[in-house]
Formats: C-alpha cells, sequence, structure tokens
C-alpha cells in the first residue's frame, strides 16, 4: 500500500545489501481511551521503514502524533495506549512482545534520547554509575571493570573532555549540552542498532543543540545505527539529515503527508503543509512582519488520503490538494 | 534619529562570586527593536530584569525616556513600571488559568488604572491589535493554542501603550511554524504603534528577522554590538560566529 519501501536504497553501501530494515512499522494506528471509555485514534496507519546507518527525520507541529507513534513503534508506547498494526524489528514484531521481552530489547538493541536531559537521568547518582549500570544490565561488559573502562570509551565517544572527572559529578554539575551527550551514551552504549532521539536539541541552547545534533549524525555513520529523529524544526531537520539516504516524513494530525529523501522533501516540498512549514521559517530575507503563516485550512484539514509516489523515493498524499484554492499557498504546477 | 527610549550604561551585576554582566550597555531608540543574543547563562534575562528594576544592578544606570530608573520616587516608580512591560517566555504559566481572556484582561487593565468603562472597548481593541477577534474573549488560557495564549499575553502587554516591551523568550516556547505567526504580530504592534522592543532569544534566526540592532552577550560580556545586518554579515566575535553556524540550515546540506 505504501510505496515507499520500495524506493532503492542510496548510500547503503557500507553495509551488506542482505541487511534487513532496523525497523519496518507497517499500518501502525495508536488510539487512547477518552471520554465515556470511547477509543480515540491519534495516529492513523502509519508506516515507515527504518534502515542502519540513516536517519529518519519525523517532522510535525505539537499534537500531530510523532512522539507517540516513535514511542510505539519502539514498543514504548505510553501507558494506556492501543496499538495496532505491525513493527517488525530483527525479525520479531515488537507489538506482539510483553514487557519482560521488551526490556531485554530497550537499552541494548534500540536506545532512546529524551527531550530533556534533566528528567532522563538521574539526579541522585554519578554520571559514571548510570551509564555503567546500563552497560551490566544488558551484560554488554563481563565485569565491573570492563564496565567501566566502556563507560570512559562511551564519555570520550560523545566528545566529553576529561572523562573521568565528569564520570565522578552529578548531572546538576554539568551543562546541559553535557547531560545531553551523557544521555547519548547510555543510548549508544550497548551499540544499538535504532536509536529513537524524541526532540534532544529543542531544550538546549541552539548553538549546543547544533552541536548535539552534528554528534548524533556522526555517530550513526560510525555505528551504523538507524536513527529516529523527532522534530518540530525544520532547521534542525535539514541539520541532522545530512546525508543522501536520509529521509523526512512530515506528520499532520496523526498521518504521514509527505515521505522522500531529505533534499527531496525539504528541497523539492509537494505538499502544501510541509510548503507552509518551510514558508514559516523565521529569516532575515523576509520582510518584517511578513512571515507565512500555515493556514488553518491546511492545518485542519483530514482527507489528505494515501501516500502517492511523486517521483522515486518520494511519495505525498495529496488527495485534497484539488480542493484547495490558490490562497493557501498551494502551487499546482509543481505537484505534477 | 530616533530619540532614545531606554539606555543602559555600564551595568555590573554579580551574584556571590559570578559575574552575570560586566560592563554592559546599550541604546534602544524609539519603535526600534533591539535583539538580545546569548546562551543561558550569559546574562541575557539578568539585564532585561535590570531594565524592567526587578534587580538592582551593582554600578551602572538605566533610564527610560530619559528619567534614571533607579532614581526616582516610590510614586515615579511606578508611573514609569506602565512605560515597560512584559511579555513572558510561555503565556500557559504567565495567563491566570482560571480566568477567562476577558478576565485576563480586565485585571491587567485595573492595575494599569485604566477607567473601568473603558475596559470593554480596550480590551476588544487589544484583541483586534493582535489580530484575534472579540469571540476570544470567553475563551479560557487552556482552550487557546500556543500561539493565541501568546498572542493573548502581548495584548495584555500593550494593555497601557507602553514604550517598551521586554520579550523574553517570547517565541521560544511555540513551535517553530506558530513563531511565525507570533512573529508577524510584533512586527504589526511594531508598525501600528510604534512600540519599541526589547527582544531576548537565543535564536539568531528570530533576531535576524525582527531585531534592527543586536547586542550579543557571551557570559556576562557584551561581545559584540550594533545594526543586525552589519553584525550578522561581518561578524567580529568568535562566538557570534559559532552562533551564527548553529543557525538551522532550510536546505539540508547533502554531502560533508
Amino acid at each position: 500500500m505504501q510505496k515507499q519501501e520500495q524506493a532503492p536504497v542510496i548510500g547503503a553501501g557500507e553495509l551488506p545489501p542482505e541487511v534487513p530494515l532496523a525497523l519496518d512499522a507497517t499500518d501502525v494506528s495508536v488510539s487512547f481511551r477518552g471520554h465515556r471509555g470511547r477509543w480515540n485514534e491519534v495516529v492513523h496507519s502509519v508506516g515507515l521503514g527504518l534502515e542502519r546507518g540513516q536517519v529518519t527525520v519525523l517532522l510535525g507541529e505539537s499534537g500531530s502524533g510523532k512522539t507517540v507513534f516513535a514511542r510505539s513503534v519502539a514498543g514504548m508506547a505510553p501507558h494506556g495506549a492501543r496499538v495496532e498494526g505491525s513493527s517488525v524489528f530483527d525479525g520479531v514484531n515488537l507489538l506482539d512482545l510483553r514487557a519482560a521481552q521488551l526490556r531485554k530489547i530497550h537499552g541494548d538493541r534500540i536506545g532512546m534520547v529524551a527531550q530533556d536531559p534533566n528528567s532522563s537521568l538521574d539526579p541522585m547518582r554519578r554520571i559514571g554509575g548510570q551509564i555503567s549500570e546500563t552497560i551490566l544490565q544488558h551484560r554488554c561488559a563481563p565485569d565491573r571493570k570492563a564496565a567501566h573502562a566502556r563507560m570512559l570509551e562511551l564519555l570520550d565517544v560523545v566528545q566529553i573532555r576529561e572523562p573521568e572527572r565528569v564520570a565522578r559529578c552529578y548531572p546538576h554539575e554539568i551543562s546541559g549540552g553535557m547531560r545531553q551527550r551523557v544521555a547519548i551514551a547510555i543510548a549508544i552504549s550497548c551499540n544499538p542498532e535504532l536509536i529513537v532521539a524524541d526532540e534532544p536539541s529543542s531544550a538546549l541552547d541552539a548553538s549546543v543543540g547544533a552541536r548535539v545534533v552534528e554528534l548524533l549524525d556522526d555517530l550513526r555513520v560510525r555505528l551504523a545505527t538507524a536513527i529516529l529523529f523527532i522534530t518540530h524544526d525544520i532547521g534542525i531537520a535539514g541539520r541532522i539529515a545530512s546525508k543522501p539516504q536520509d529521509r523526512v516524513a512530515v506528520m499532520l494530525g496523526g498521518r504521514l503527508v509527505e515521505l522522500g529523501y531529505a533534499n527531496q522533501v525539504l528541497g523539492r516540498a509537494c505538499h502544501p503543509y510541509t510548503r507552509a512549514l518551510i514558508a514559516a521559517e523565521p529569516s532575515g530575507q523576509v520582510p518584517r512582519g511578513q512571515l507565512a503563516v500555515v493556514p488553518d485550512s491546511i492545518r485542519g484539514r483530514q482527507d489528505w488520503g494515501q501516500l502517492v509516489e511523486v517521483s522515486p523515493g518520494h511519495a505525498a498524499a495529496l488527495g485534497a490538494v484539488a480542493d484547495l484554492q490558490s490562497s493557501d499557498s498551494v502551487d499546482p504546477e509543481v505537484i505534477s | 534619529m530616533s530619540a532614545t527610549v531606554l539606555a543602559a550604561n555600564d551595568i555590573v551585576k554579580t551574584f556571590g562570586n559570578f559575574t552575570a554582566l560586566d560592563h554592559v550597555g546599550f541604546e534602544l531608540g524609539r519603535g526600534k527593536v533591539l535583539g538580545v543574543v546569548g546562551e543561558s547563562g550569559s546574562g541575557k534575562s539578568t539585564l532585561g530584569r535590570i531594565v524592567m528594576r526587578l534587580l538592582t544592578p551593582d554600578s551602572g544606570t538605566v533610564s527610560l525616556a530619559g528619567q534614571d530608573l533607579f532614581g526616582l520616587s516610590r510614586r515615579d516608580l511606578r508611573k514609569a513600571r506602565r512605560r515597560i512591560q512584559l511579555v513572558p517566555q510561555d503565556p500557559r504559566t504567565s495567563l491566570n488559568p482560571t480566568m477567562t481572556v476577558r478576565q485576563n484582561l480586565y485585571f491587567q487593565l485595573r492595575a494599569q488604572g485604566v477607567a473601568r468603562v473603558d475596559w470593554a472597548a480596550t480590551s476588544t481593541r487589544l484583541l483586534a491589535q493582535v489580530s484575534l477577534t472579540a469571540d476570544y474573549l470567553h475563551a479560557y488560557p487552556h482552550e487557546l493554542s500556543g500561539g493565541q495564549a501568546q498572542r493573548i499575553a502581548i495584548a495584555r502587554s500593550i494593555a497601557n501603550n507602553p514604550d517598551v516591551l521586554v520579550c523574553d523568550e517570547a517565541v521560544s516556547a511555540l513551535d517553530k511554524s506558530v513563531q511565525a505567526q507570533v512573529l508577524n504580530t510584533f512586527a504589526q504592534l511594531q508598525a501600528d504603534t510604534g512600540i519599541a522592543m526589547f527582544f531576548i532569544t537565543h535564536d539568531l534566526a528570530v533576531i535576524e528577522h525582527i531585531a534592527d540592532d543586536v547586542l550579543v552577550l557571551d557570559r556576562g560580556r557584551a561581545v559584540e554590538q550594533g545594526v543586525t545586518k552589519e553584525v550578522l554579515a561581518t561578524p567580529q566575535d568568535a562566538y557570534t560566529r559559532e552562533l551564527l553556524a548553529a543557525r538551522p540550515l532550510i536546505a539540508p546540506v547533502t554531502s560533508r
């Protein structure tokens, strides 16, 4: 039904060709029980395939369902969520697994970087201990001594100077950027095949966040990890999706409206919503007071329909485009 | 040259051993926007608080429309405070959640000494100034989107036609796509009312769009200062260049 998986894999040359997708999510729908026990669907049959060494950016505004989708496919659905569809990781559907089985995968083969390192790190424990704990828990090192060595190595990998000193610090003693690096060190401690990064730079200052994004970009190449990167910021999306094989998936109202390689989606966007998001980016080139605003007629629409391939590897849901008026910043010539 | 409406001279502020501001000064012209940029801990919010007289500097002076802000009598200070208003970062915490938009606005109008008979008309006018209709008067803050709530917060700040708005990360809590709307509102206000803005942010793209002049703070020191276009075109300081490099790129970098 969704064509994106048939696209040729560009730039996956470092990996043997038979390597399957790191994660293959098909027709994933997520619902929550709402008023009077009625199920309220917030993600509507979304499919996405992730490859190792590739960044997939999930781009969307608050409430688009991007975090719920990403957590659900990684087997970390929020409490009370009903998840339908399948999310296959190394031949196993994560949605069928029990909590105990998932615990073996999470932290070991799937790493998670949360938005705010202040709440993802334990404030009462030293940095070194928190990293070693994950390593020992998943038996990625034979003993404490080896785990300690591995922990120092990881701090070095995430570009923390003086790893030995930082390992003895508590989270409050280091800067926000360093805390997020520590969170990344924990996520990569067991060489995961997939990292889910949920807005890892948005709680940080611009320049610090940019360096964290660069680090993740570098790590997925070195570790050949798939990264599912969630953001609402199109500038950050362009920064992390820096390689030709990287893809951007645009979410709106719980559906994918556009999916393709980064240069296609960000450079030649064809969905009106994606274009509106790009146009809304503040810049000095636009006269003051004349920034484009995402029209409610686009943001509020539900009937975009299925993704349809517009060029190889690039698909968009353009079901309702014909009904839109030209004032809604849609340029029909570019769509064809 | 436009007249200076807000000026700070040689401000020093320390907290214990920590020097938050180290001889910082600036001038904000009437109807101009001064962008203040820097990372967390660079002292930009401290400077914002000092110019509102919420904090007292160790040394240095602040003048608002020619008056020395720290030499005023209590009575004059109350009047002066009405000339400078804050737009806080997060409207979800700055608007009273148990009050409707109307009550939130009325509360401010009363505090500003506006006559009660004018409250209704003023509220409607304020909403129009931030491009919202009077229908929103009945809404509670939780019923509004982030961008709408922030525009209500702006409407509240401009209730008594202040000379200066201090915007402390006023668009940072918003999604990028909603930011555009609020930035447009600020620009519209500036064009309509000639209000001056002291615009604190860590996002250089926002500064580039909205600010006439820019002040770059790094660990309490003003490392760069001048007309936005010139500073961003030819940054002299290493820290400014780093901030510029961190600016979001719209087009993806396809090869390295």
